[in-house]
């Protein structure tokens, strides 16, 4: 049914797709950690709970991503890992703090619930900012120079920036009130350092992988590119128009920012994936020299094509149940 | 300086052992949170949400201990085992792939609803989302014991130019260790939840709480652990007589037989030393070991002898063993005392609610012993004889592990202290909580509110 060849690409376009959701999903709880403002306990509480039911499934993608890259490209599995071996267990312990910090502070009146909500800000921080540089790594195929790690620690800045704001365009929707105001705010200022860090990311990757600036540059595969950077900056500059003119009366348009963040998520996603396919491991390893035995991906394909359908469908099932404004979080 | 083998293998065992504890608990209890909740559904009897609610909070903290620490079990293949799945990553793949689909989403997503949506959906369906969570646990343990029993008994497969291919997967799924590795394992989570069940409404009652609630769950666990300790019993016989069958220098290791041998004697005790090859100080009843695992009191045993090099360590294996036995005769022994007890005149004595709060946690001691047996018995193979375990480990620089191991360490102690903190903590404030109100009984059948004093 499947040929080898197309099974490499349709295991490829899988894996991006659930970086991708997992990028908007748990881009959005994360983000709402890192804003958690320290000082204001009745916003935290309510920020808290508008991710409550969702950051765990949320997180599952992201098990997802590294179940395919395991699956279905071994050995790139092995190489990326081996490379980012310390950020990723950092990133590991911040995922870990920030997941158990979340039910250790509303479990019971804690005496230390002021402790739990500065470790899950942290943690929050930590796994953004971790995430970030490996993407960074990644980008620079695996260098260790000092150009490499400064490219990193930007790409870490900019992708807690990417997540700080879609968490915020989140809270827009979520909340009411003077949280939405302060939620507003914060939209505005992340975007426009979003802004900046994409112009820096467009102007470094090309001039770094030779196999991208050359994508970049030559007809006709520079005029889809380019496209997509320049769809970035209208949407995020006509996110910024928006936010200025919100909260609107009976908060009309509140889903608005949202969904702007998502569609500038997909294009800078894109921009990435179109750079850099069909390599899973820049400049070393193609989709086709790492995937795994077609038998094994076949029979695992097949699941997953009756399988994903589910998953999607409980998923908008349980964001129906928790429509609307948040309320109080309570366990029951 | 210890190398980068040793550090990823004390890293290794360091996170799946702080991993395992909580699916352990998870598994069972939320089995017991559905029979709560269904219990609620058919009576509308208060005091059965009022033990939900309790229970369902250390539930919801268990959950969230096993995801954030089983999200770093994923990663550990490879960024420290990375010749695991250049070399069987056919099959491992496929299956870890199963568990992701069929078993991780849905119980993540429909834990939020069991959660916080209980106000929010018809109670019928707020069951039914309970239910499906249990299904969902049960069944990653299904896919992970299914990889892990292929790790033990591999079937199904093979080699070709050095890396494993898939040729049956209906053999490799149930390969021969898998079915009672899968009952074995269910019933262990099964046994621990209601010992922590059992352990901490004992621990409400000793604290003066004389609700119902605790009286209620404290019955459900001795009697699901009276039950299920006995044939856990049954079930790991038989599970050492078919590991006999594959793995015969692991059942070697555990009975000690240091020389194949007629009439092998069990040794109930002693101190097995590998450089004599003989057990010092060993307590013995003759026979008895060729008797259980052969049906035969002359019955030959294969000793360590015929494995020279190929068989796992001696004294973890030999102690472990002895270990998970021991507890699960002490678990037999309080769980019939207690429900002979309760049976008897509905009530626990101060003895009684000791022994059960000194168990609490005994599920945890039995089953990590027991997977060191498993796991230490596999050695010195990563994947019985195709793939060594010092063959798939990483090249990267020792001091990294040395690194993210202590991080590890570091957190998973700091984790623990604040978990089982938190547990004794909710318990102890659930004392003071006040007894069930005349709003909360409106839905219960029959209920007259006149008789506000009858059966709560
Ligand atoms: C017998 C059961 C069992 C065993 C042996 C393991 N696990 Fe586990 N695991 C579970 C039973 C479980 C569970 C019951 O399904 C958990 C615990 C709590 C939870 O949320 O799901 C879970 C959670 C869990 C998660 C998070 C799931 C989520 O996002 O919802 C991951 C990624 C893993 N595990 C991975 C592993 C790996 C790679 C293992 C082996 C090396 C492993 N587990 C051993
Ligand atoms: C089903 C999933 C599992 C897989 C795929 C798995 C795989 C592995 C691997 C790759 C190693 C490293 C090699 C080594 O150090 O020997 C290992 C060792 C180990 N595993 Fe497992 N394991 C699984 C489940 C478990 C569980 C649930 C436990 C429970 C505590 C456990 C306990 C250990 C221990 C203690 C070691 C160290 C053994 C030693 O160092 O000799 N494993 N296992
Ligand atoms: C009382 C009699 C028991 C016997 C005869 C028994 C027997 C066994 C045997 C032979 C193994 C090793 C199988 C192998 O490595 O191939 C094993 C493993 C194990 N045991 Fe037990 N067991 C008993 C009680 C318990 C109890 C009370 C618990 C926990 C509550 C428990 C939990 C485990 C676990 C988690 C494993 C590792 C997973 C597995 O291989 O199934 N056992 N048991």
């Amino acid at each position: 049914m499947f040929a080898d060849a197309t099974l490499a690409t349709i295991f490829v376009g899988l894996m991006g797709l659930s970086v991708l959701i997992y990028a908007v999903l748990d881009g959005y709880d994360l983000g709402v950690g890192i804003l958690l403002p320290l000082e204001n306990e009745n916003q935290k509480d309510q920020m808290i709970a508008s991710i409550g039911p969702f950051w765990d499934a949320n997180e599952t993608w992201l098990v997802l991503a590294v179940g395919l890259l395991l699956i279905a490209f071994p050995t790139a599995h092995s190489i990326i890992l081996k490379a980012l071996y310390l950020p990723a267990s950092i990133m590991l312990i911040g995922l870990i703090l920030r997941g158990v910090a979340f039910d250790f502070r509303a479990k019971v009146k804690q005496t230390r619930k002021a402790t739990w909500d500065k470790v899950f800000k942290a943690g929050s921080l930590i796994t953004s900012c971790c995430q970030g540089f490996m993407l960074g790594m990644y980008v620079m195929g695996f260098e260790h120079s000092l150009a490499a790690y400064l490219f990193s620690f930007l790409s870490a800045i900019g992708v807690t920036m990417g997540y700080a704001m879609i968490g915020s365009a989140w809270l827009i929707l979520k909340t009411s009130g003077e949280l939405q105001l302060r939620a507003i705010g914060w939209a505005r200022w992340c975007g426009r350092l979003a802004f900046v860090g994409i112009i820096g990311v467009c102007i470094v990757n090309p001039l770094i992988n030779d196999f991208v600036l050359e994508r970049w540059t030559q007809m006709p595969t520079a005029f889809f590119i380019s496209a997509i950077p320049a769809l970035c900056f209208i949407l995020l500059v006509l996110n910024d128009r928006v936010l200025n003119t919100l909260p609107l009366p009976q908060d009309k348009g509140c889903w608005l920012p949202f969904m702007l963040t998502v569609i500038i998520f997909i294009c800078c996603f894109a921009g990435l994936a179109l750079s850099f396919f069909p390599w899973v491991v820049p400049g070393q390893l193609t989709i086709w020299q790492a995937a795994s035995a077609p038998d094994s991906l076949r029979f695992i394909l097949w699941g997953a094509l009756i399988v994903i359908p589910c998953i999607l469908a409980y998923t908008i099932f349980s964001y129906r149940i928790f429509w609307g404004k948040v309320e109080d979080l309570r366990y029951y | 300086m210890a190398d980068v083998f040793m550090l990823s293998r004390i890293q290794f065992a360091a996170n799946i052992s702080f991993h395992i504890l909580f699916p352990s608990i998870s598994i069972g209890l939320v089995w017991l949170l559905c029979y709560f909740k269904v219990r609620y559904d058919l009576s509308g009897h208060p005091v059965w949400m009022r033990a939900y609610r309790f229970w369902v909070k250390v539930f919801a903290l268990t959950f969230a201990m096993g995801v954030v620490s089983g999200i770093t079990m994923s990663f550990q293949f490879g960024t420290n085992w990375p010749g695991f799945m250049e070399k069987v990553g056919n099959v491992a793949g496929p299956l870890l792939g199963y568990e992701v689909l069929t078993a991780f989403f849905m119980e993540a997503t429909f834990l939020g609803i069991m959660l916080f949506a209980f106000n929010k959906v018809p109670s019928w369906l707020h069951t039914l989302a309970t239910c499906i969570v249990a299904v969902g646990t049960s069944l990653s343990a299904f896919w992970i014991l299914s990889l892990n029993s292929w790790m033990q008994t591999p079937a199904g497969v093979e080699v070709i130019d050095g890396v494993v291919h898939a040729k049956d997967w209906m053999a490799i799924i149930f390969n021969p260790s898998f079915p009672y590795r899968l009952v074995h394992m269910l019933i262990a989570s099964g046994i621990t939840a209601s010992f922590l069940v059992a352990g901490l409404s004992a621990y409400r009652i000793y604290r003066g709480d004389d609700k119902k609630a605790p009286r209620l769950t404290l019955k459900a666990g001795v009697f699901m652990a009276a039950i299920l300790a006995p044939l856990q019993a049954f079930v790991g016989d038989m599970h050492g007589l078919n590991t006999l069958e594959h793995q015969p220098q692991k059942i070697a290791a555990i009975e000690g037989v240091w020389h194949t041998e007629k009439g092998a004697p069990l040794v109930l005790f002693g101190f097995p030393d590998e450089d004599t090859k003989t057990t010092h100080f060993a307590l013995e009843v003759p026979n008895m070991a060729s008797l259980i695992l052969t049906h035969d009191p002359e019955g030959e045993l294969r000793g360590l002898n015929e494995f020279e090099g190929e068989h796992p360590p001696v004294k973890p294996l030999f102690f472990g063993f002895r270990i998970m036995v021991g507890v699960g005769m002490l678990m037999i022994a309080v769980a019939w005392f207690c429900a002979w007890q309760l049976w008897r005149r509905d009530d626990l004595s101060r003895l009684g609610l000791k022994a059960l709060i000194g168990m609490t946690f005994s599920g945890w001691v039995a089953t990590l012993a027991g997977w060191y047996v498993t796991e230490v018995g596999r050695q010195p193979y990563l994947v019985s004889g195709i793939l060594r375990t010092a063959d798939a480990v990483t090249d990267i620089p020792p001091a990294n592990v040395g690194f993210t191991l202590s991080l590890y360490l570091i957190t998973y102690a700091v984790l623990l202290t604040a978990y089982l903190r938190t547990l004794f903590l909710m318990a102890r404030r659930s004392v003071e909580i006040e007894e069930i109100q005349l709003h909360e009984r409106s839905k219960q059948r029959n209920f007259i509110p006149r008789d506000v004093n009858q059966g709560v």
